[in-house]
């Protein structure tokens, strides 16, 4: 009977690598999702949920101040147009999405770039400065506790493939993929680390090792690094393809910005 | 500089009442290299000082073992309604401020 086992085996895989295949099917999420505070010690946890002591605050309190000020030729601010930054409740969990003026994947980033440059006319901001930070962790902030409402459609369907490619795909000296870690082996120990499922609910974060704040895509860079893989820049289309697949990834977890990690 | 003050708005006369600071700051330690080999000099806010009705209640010297963003919180003893005054440096002269009422009943 053994002699018939395997040829069912390879039709299953067959089955599973086929193309057309659903979603569910070829792209699995964690079980059960578990945030990466978790997978911190009680000081860190302690240190994020202050809502005082949590140093990304900092970031929240100049990202306050920037929604006010005026910039460009106009003298527009983010409130001119927007209002309250509390308006923005909700706004992150559609990020990244498909910008219906150029059709290409932006991330909350991407549009706070494009305000700047479209809506108040002046020069956008460097990836990953202090201020750009500041916006996007005040925006998130907002939705802080809603789960991301990201959905997989013909329009972002092609991103979401190459992002969960890009996921899976071996990459550096050390030869790992994303799922080596996050996905196959989370829970385990490397080191005197707990490896976590990388998801992304608390970015920006202030990282105690950067001793500041950062974004997903610096995340994703120290990643790379770590298994000796070519770094791309910021904002690279690759990243925002692997961003929305951890967006999908993440399924119910709630946004957890501004999140505090080692 | 962004700074965040926690002074409670209300206290009783002789009430020990808790004062929260944190300022982003990097705290440049001066041991540190940027990515050409060349030193980057130290930079931390070295003197912290916090008033009460213009009298000093408090005051911190730190150093380049201080984290970057520090955190300090201490107790001052509720004397009168008045004004709490927060002033700092870095060793590259820059200052900072902040200011926070305190009603004493």
């Amino acid at each position: 009977m053994s002699g018939y086992r395997l040829p069912l085996i390879l039709i299953a895989g067959w089955l599973a690598a086929a193309p057309g295949v659903s979603v569910a099917q070829t792209a699995v999420r964690p079980q059960p999702l578990k945030s990466g505070i978790e997978f911190t010690g009680p000081e860190v946890r302690a240190l994020q949920e202050d809502e005082f002591a949590n140093p990304a605050m900092l970031w929240i309190t100049r990202g306050a101040a920037l929604w006010q000020q005026p910039v460009g030729p106009a003298q527009q601010s983010c409130a001119s147009c927007h209002g309250d930054v509390a308006t923005m409740k909700g706004v992150a969990t559609h990020y990244p999405q498909i910008d219906k003026g150029s059709a290409r994947l932006i991330n909350l980033e991407g549009r706070i770039q494009q305000c700047r440059e479209v809506r108040q006319q002046t020069a956008p901001l460097r990836y990953e400065s202090e201020d750009l930070l500041a916006l996007t962790a005040l925006v998130r902030m907002q939705s802080r506790g809603m789960p991301l409402a990201i959905e997989i459609d013909p329009q972002n369907r092609r991103h979401f493939e190459r992002g969960r490619e890009l996921y899976y795909r071996r990459v550096g000296q050390m030869n790992l993929s994303c799922a080596n870690c996050h996905q196959d082996n989370w829970g385990k120990r490397l080191g005197p680390e707990t490896i976590s499922q990388g998801q992304g609910n608390p970015y920006p974060i202030y990282r105690l090792e950067w001793q500041t704040m950062g974004s997903l895509h610096r995340r994703l860079r120290a990643c790379l690094s770590g298994v000796r893989a070519e770094m791309l820049p910021y904002g690279a289309p690759e990243y925002l393809d692997l961003e929305l697949y951890l967006a999908w990834r993440s399924g119910d977890l709630p946004i957890e910005t501004p999140g505090v990690r080692r | 500089m962004a700074a965040r003050i926690s002074v409670p708005q209300n206290a009783r006369r002789g009430d020990n009442i808790e004062i929260r600071v944190a300022i982003q700051h990097p705290m440049e330690t001066g041991y540190r290299t940027d990515d050409n080999g060349t030193a980057i000099p130290k930079n931390v806010i070295n003197k912290l000082v916090c008033r009460y009705n213009g009298v000093e209640v408090f005051r911190a010297e730190m150093g380049s073992g201080i984290a970057a963003n520090p955190y300090l919180s201490f107790f001052i003893v509720a004397a009168n309604s008045g004004e709490l005054r927060f002033d700092w440096g870095d060793d590259s002269g820059a200052t900072g401020s902040e200011r926070a009422s305190i009603i004493v009943a």
